[in-house]
């Protein structure tokens, strides 16, 4: 089962839980993704210690998908 | 690509050249801020001896721009106060453990600071700041960049961070604002007890790079 996170005031807060087969569940994850992205967050996959990918679209067979903020200079 | 170099669109992207440039601009900087002070304090002695407590005056603002420079640069690593050990807390604490190995998370335990390995060097990422030492060890840039949302908790911040160094490293770099470029004995001297170890690991790992 493949998990959408998006980290935000109370830790991190799970949107949708999907499996590639259960097209229903793509969907509604599909959907959430898309209106945290229109929110402003960014989505980003972890792949281990100094790699990760910037996504646009929900990648439907990564097991973790992490929505954060954008981040700036101080 | 990160999204956020949009924001500082002005700026080269960061690479092994621009960090070396950068880290020598810092040094001529300092310099020019401190020589001419300790130039002046010679030629007053030089003068009249009388001058000497103004000469003295002059040594001290050499010594003290340096070390002004060096204690922002310690800062942008420096706790933010005590860890909430709230719900949130905890469940970005997990989260960032899920993120990173066993030995950044014992490090991070014991001094807030997770280290990552990258392509430009070790860098060491805090709530609102990060790290980085340089292959070889010789220079530690000192950025100042965080997440957006100022009420996200302490590990979340971090998790921001580290993420997107992640994805574009030499973006990140890019993004964050230099704080502090210099030896890293001389940021070592700065920061608090607790965060040393940090530093310290990164360090070795900026050896091994070497």
């Amino acid at each position: 089962m493949s998990r959408l996170i998006r980290m935000d005031q109370t830790g991190h807060t799970t949107l949708a839980e999907w499996s590639a087969e259960d097209q229903d569940s793509v969907a509604a994850a599909v959907q959430a993704f898309r209106a945290e992205l229109d929110r402003g967050y960014f989505a980003v996959v972890s792949e281990g210690e100094g790699h990760a990918e910037q996504v646009r679209e929900l990648p439907l067979h990564a097991p973790l998908v992490i929505l954060r903020r954008p981040i700036a200079g101080g | 690509m990160l999204p956020e170099l949009a924001s500082v669109y002005w700026r080269p992207r960061a690479s092994e050249l621009t960090l070396r440039r950068s880290g020598r601009v810092w040094t001529l900087w300092t310099l020019a801020h401190t020589v001419p002070f300790i130039g002046a304090a010679v030629l007053l002695i030089a003068l009249n001896p009388v001058t000497l407590p103004v000469a003295l005056a002059a040594l001290a603002q050499a010594w003290l721009i340096p070390e002004l420079y060096v204690a922002r640069g310690a800062n942008v690593v420096r706790p933010r106060g005590p860890v909430a050990r709230s719900g949130a807390e905890v469940a970005a604490l997990g989260l960032l453990g899920d993120l990173i190995g066993h030995e950044p998370r014992a490090l991070h335990a014991r001094t807030g600071l997770v280290l990552e390995r990258g392509k430009l060097g070790a860098w060491l990422v805090a709530e609102t700041g990060a790290l980085l030492v340089l292959p070889g060890s010789r220079r530690v840039h000192c950025y100042c960049v965080k997440a957006t949302d100022p009420k996200l908790p302490s590990s979340d911040r971090i998790a921001h961070l580290l993420l997107a160094l992640r994805a574009d490293e030499s973006g990140f770099a890019t993004v964050a604002n230099l704080a502090f470029s210099g030896a890293p004995w001389r940021l070592r001297r700065r920061l608090p007890k607790g965060v040393r170890p940090a530093l310290d690991a990164a360090t070795d790992a900026g050896r091994a790079m070497a």
